[in-house]
């Protein structure tokens, strides 16, 4: 009778149990998953800290997501390993006329989408055209459009894309309303990275919809068609991880991994120890004090040439002293920059002199840091009557210009104390009332950082002074506001190469002897790190690393 | 009975009403929010004024409110912005809900199958090495955090010795099958046993870190609970009655010991969300837990909605399956 009692349930269960083991298929393939390619069949994982938001890059904004993309997409202009310069990528060459405003592009042949469709002078139409033509909602999430090319096809007049025409086969001419420094270097952008136009129009690329307080992004966005050596295998979504498979009809040369696959593990201290377990083989942004155990491990910590610039934000609207020249200088005498690189930033951090890293064309070399002088700083601020700093830095946060926001700020607030300076701290969350507070002219003084795009002054000093009122320095205050922000825009439609670097030389001259709207720390090189085993990764300034000529073990 | 589950029902559904208008008030009372999340250092007052303008977050909060709810009421949490962006917050809460129970139910096996038995004959040997040694562990178990505790499994058993994976749900390559999104069952109900046994050794150490505090507090009661019950008069009459030891453990002490137990039980599973924040981080476990803590983090509000959301209503049901149970051990509740 017991046994009875005991076994009914079990036995109900065994029958369950058998039963839907007969519903389930499995889904593998038996037939084997090699690409059947003569190159490699190894695996390169990378540890990512963030779920991918799209595979069209054309929506996408951040880094987790052209980091995947950046393998199957490619531009017309590319990126040359380990630097910040462009280089052709699917044009061969490009020529612009006299204007400045017409650029020919040379169009290589026999590239296809994974698709199979070809890319040629009408792909790149069809591609710019599509990028073009956004609905309102499309305008909002493509950023990257809005802040390269200004604005859209409703608003043809005040943007600067004018047309394209395809020439013939591999001839096409894009032509912009208006000379500008960054065309065609923006062009290297991921965001405006060539798709296939039927995949597009199958899938409805263009079909984005806000909805709540995000988009919605059609089919398409879930299995963006690119040229590049990888293409999309597998989002598994419930366990977090991306897949890339090679793509064996590449134009160029074969990816060496037949794979790789993106697991996406948002705790730093995780991923290190996914690393150390090796069931990864890289991973992004290590934190600049594991740097040096990493190596000891066995590692190797890539630092990616610097192609940010961290820097001191002073806000005349929300504090009138700050108007004043002589108060921003002493300001900046007061803090001692060389021991801040020194103690707080990773190794292979610089003093900046300007606003811009040195890799950028404009950049003045004759310009030297100012110098730190207490004294001077002191006499200063004394002479002024005082000052009092509401002085704010961002909590739960790291950037790769500023890894430790407080230790920085705390090394700074001495400073400035010690030159007689009255700080009042304040904190908030990045995300949560310190971005918003800097817009809104909340604080006195506050840290920020940019990391640049693309090589362009334009892309750094035109972003941060380039307009009287959208931007975090109160430009309109200063009586240089709208002198500078004029001589920027000069700048940037010089046609001549020689004539426009002089001119952004002159201007970072004037920014930092006779304006310094705001005091530009440092430089930090940020770093990725890779397992024992993994050779051909080169780091990039611009965080574009490519894939495809890793290899793990030899393999 | 019905009628009391009835009443609990309409009460829960207020509960949720007044939750979802607090928690709507909550996150637009915060500084910063989406718009800052997704724009980051690129921010313009035009990028922002257009973005604001989109998700209609320019409009009185009072609008915001009523649409929320009317999109609510069709099952539309509206679109993630961080953690998945673009897919449905329901569809993510749905997709990550089976990780976070596979989770909480290998731990509260755990917690359960230690906790009571040693409870148990922590009260019975009172006072003995045993008892001491049990209490200690539970005492552990409650003031070591679980992040710490996480961190210090992975680094004993996947990083130097190499038994176990250091995080997530399953080996990637293994392209497992998908089902029901419970991977060492779907492994079972696909016959990819592999795939199955790779998910248990994903499970491992985050079950233990999970239970750690669930087993603490389930044992300490138990023994608490042990120990009054066998001081009750009802015992010493079953023993001068000459009934045998079997029946008196069985029915007379474990059933009596098991009320609170059971009411603790019932509020850990719910208080396991909690835990599940961290030890779904430390091991990048696709659940909810980790879902909660990067939507706060990035500003995600409609996931962070519907993870509040659901999880205050999986909270009021379990309680009321406590008390449903509570009802079964013991018969006076029926009447009362």
């Amino acid at each position: 009778m017991t046994f009875k009692r005991k076994a009914t349930p079990l036995a109900v269960l065994t029958v369950a149990a058998l039963a839907l083991t007969a519903c389930a298929q499995s889904d593998r393939d038996d037939s084997g998953s090699d690409t059947g390619s003569a190159a490699g069949t190894s695996t390169f994982t990378f540890g990512a800290a963030g779920a991918p938001k799209v595979m069209d890059p054309f929506y996408a904004t951040d880094g987790e997501t052209f980091r995947v993309t950046r393998q199957m997409f490619e531009g017309l202009v590319g990126i040359k390993a380990g630097t910040a310069e462009i280089e052709p990528e699917l044009a061969e060459s490009w020529e612009p006329d006299a204007s400045g405003t017409n650029w020919t592009f040379n169009l290589k042949t026999g590239v296809k989408f994974h698709d199979g469709e070809p890319f040629n002078a009408e792909a790149v139409c069809k591609n710019f055209e599509r990028m073009f033509d956004q609905n309102k909602d499309g305008q909002v999430a493509a950023e990257y459009w809005a802040g390269t090319f200004g604005a859209f096809k409703d608003k043809a007049a005040t943007s600067l894309y004018k047309g394209c025409e395809a020439k013939d086969e591999k001839t096409v001419v894009l032509s912009v309303n208006r000379p500008t420094s960054g065309f065609p270097t923006f062009l290297s952008l991921d965001a405006l990275s060539m798709q296939s136009p039927k995949a597009m129009e199958t899938g409805k690329a263009n079909e984005v919809k806000a909805q709540g307080e995000g988009f919605i992004y059609p089919e398409y966005s879930k299995a963006g068609v690119g040229t590049g050596p990888y293409k999309l295998e597998k989002y598994d979504e419930a366990n977090k991880t991306v897949t890339l498979v090679r793509n064996d009809d590449y134009w160029g040369e074969k990816a060496k991994n037949a794979k790789v696959v993106f697991k996406i593990v948002p705790d730093e201290t995780t991923r290190r120890q996914e690393l150390e377990a090796k069931s990864i083989n890289g991973y992004d942004l290590p934190n600049p004090a594991d740097w040096k155990g990493l190596e000891s491990a066995g590692n190797k910590v890539e630092i990616r040439p610097a192609f940010n610039v961290f820097y001191l934000g002073l806000n005349p609207i929300k504090n009138p002293k700050l108007a004043d020249v002589k108060i921003r200088k002493a300001i900046y005498q007061a803090l001692n920059r060389e021991e801040l690189v020194k103690t707080q930033l990773p190794e292979g951090a610089k003093v900046a002199t300007q606003m811009m890293p040195d890799t950028v064309s404009g950049y003045n070399k004759s310009l030297e840091a100012v110098k730190y002088d207490p004294a001077a700083a002191k006499a200063a601020i004394a002479a002024a009557g005082g000052l009092t700093l509401e002085f704010a830095y961002p909590s739960e946060v790291t950037r790769p210009y500023m890894p430790n926001p407080q230790k920085l700020h705390q090394a700074m607030a001495a400073d400035l104390e010690a030159a007689g300076i009255t700080v009042k701290v304040t904190t908030k969350p990045w995300n949560g009332g310190y971005l918003d507070g800097v817009d809104a002219n909340a604080f006195d003084a506050f840290l920020l950082g940019w990391t640049g795009d693309y090589d362009s002054a334009h892309n750094f000093i035109g972003t941060f002074f380039g307009s009287l009122d959208a931007n975090n320095f109160g430009l309109t205050k200063h009586s240089f506001g709208a002198t500078l922000a004029g001589d920027l825009a000069k700048a940037d439609a010089i046609v001549d190469e020689a004539q426009r670097t002089a001119a952004y030389e002159k201007i970072n001259q004037q920014i930092q002897e006779e304006y310094l709207p705001a005091l530009a720390i440092s430089h930090s090189p940020p770093a990725l790190v890779v397992g024992e085993g993994v050779e051909g990764v080169v780091a990039s300034p611009l965080t574009a690393e490519e894939f495809s000529g890793v290899t793990v073990g030899g393999k | 009975m019905l009628r009391f589950i009835v009443r609990r029902l309409v009460q829960m559904v207020g509960v949720m009403v007044v939750l979802s208008l607090l928690l709507f008030l909550w996150l637009r009372a915060l500084p910063g929010g989406t718009v800052s999340a997704i724009l980051g250092e690129r921010a313009t007052p035009a990028s922002r004024a257009a973005m604001e303008e989109a998700f209609g977050l320019d409009q009185p909060v009072h609008i915001q409110y009523f649409k929320f709810v009317g999109r609510v009421l069709q099952g539309d949490f509206g679109p993630s912005t961080s953690v998945l962006p673009g897919t449905d917050a329901l569809d993510i809460f749905l997709q990550r809900f089976p990780a976070t129970i596979e989770l909480s139910f290998f731990a509260m096996v755990i917690a359960i199958a230690l906790g009571i038995p040693l409870g148990y004959f922590a009260a019975r040997r009172r006072a003995t090495f045993f008892d001491n040694a049990s209490v200690i562990v539970s005492l552990v178990g409650v003031a070591v955090p679980v992040f710490f505790l996480g961190f210090l499994l992975k680094y004993i058993f996947a990083i130097k010795l190499g038994w176990l994976p250091v995080s997530g749900r399953q080996d990637g390559q293994l392209e497992a099958t998908r089902v029901t999104g419970f991977f060492v069952l779907d492994g079972l109900l696909t016959r990819e046993f592999d795939a199955s046994w790779d998910a248990l050794k994903h499970l491992v150490l985050p079950s233990i870190t999970l239970a750690s505090v669930p087993f603490a507090v389930i044992f300490r009661i138990t023994r608490a609970a042990v120990l009054e019950v066998l001081d009750e008069d009802y015992i010493r009459t079953a023993e001068s009655k000459g009934l045998t030891a079997k029946v008196i453990r069985g029915r007379h002490i474990l059933r009596n010991a098991m009320l609170p137990v059971t009411t603790t039980i019932g509020l850990q599973l719910g208080a396991l969300l909690a835990g599940a924040v961290l030890t779904e981080r430390v091991f990048s476990w696709g659940g909810l837990g980790e879902a909660l803590a990067l939507s706060f983090e990035r500003r995600d509000y409609p996931v962070l909605q519907v993870v509040i959301l659901a999880a205050a209503m999986i909270y009021v049901i379990v309680n009321l399956l406590v008390d449903i149970m509570y009802a079964v051990i013991d018969p006076r509740v029926r009447t009362r």
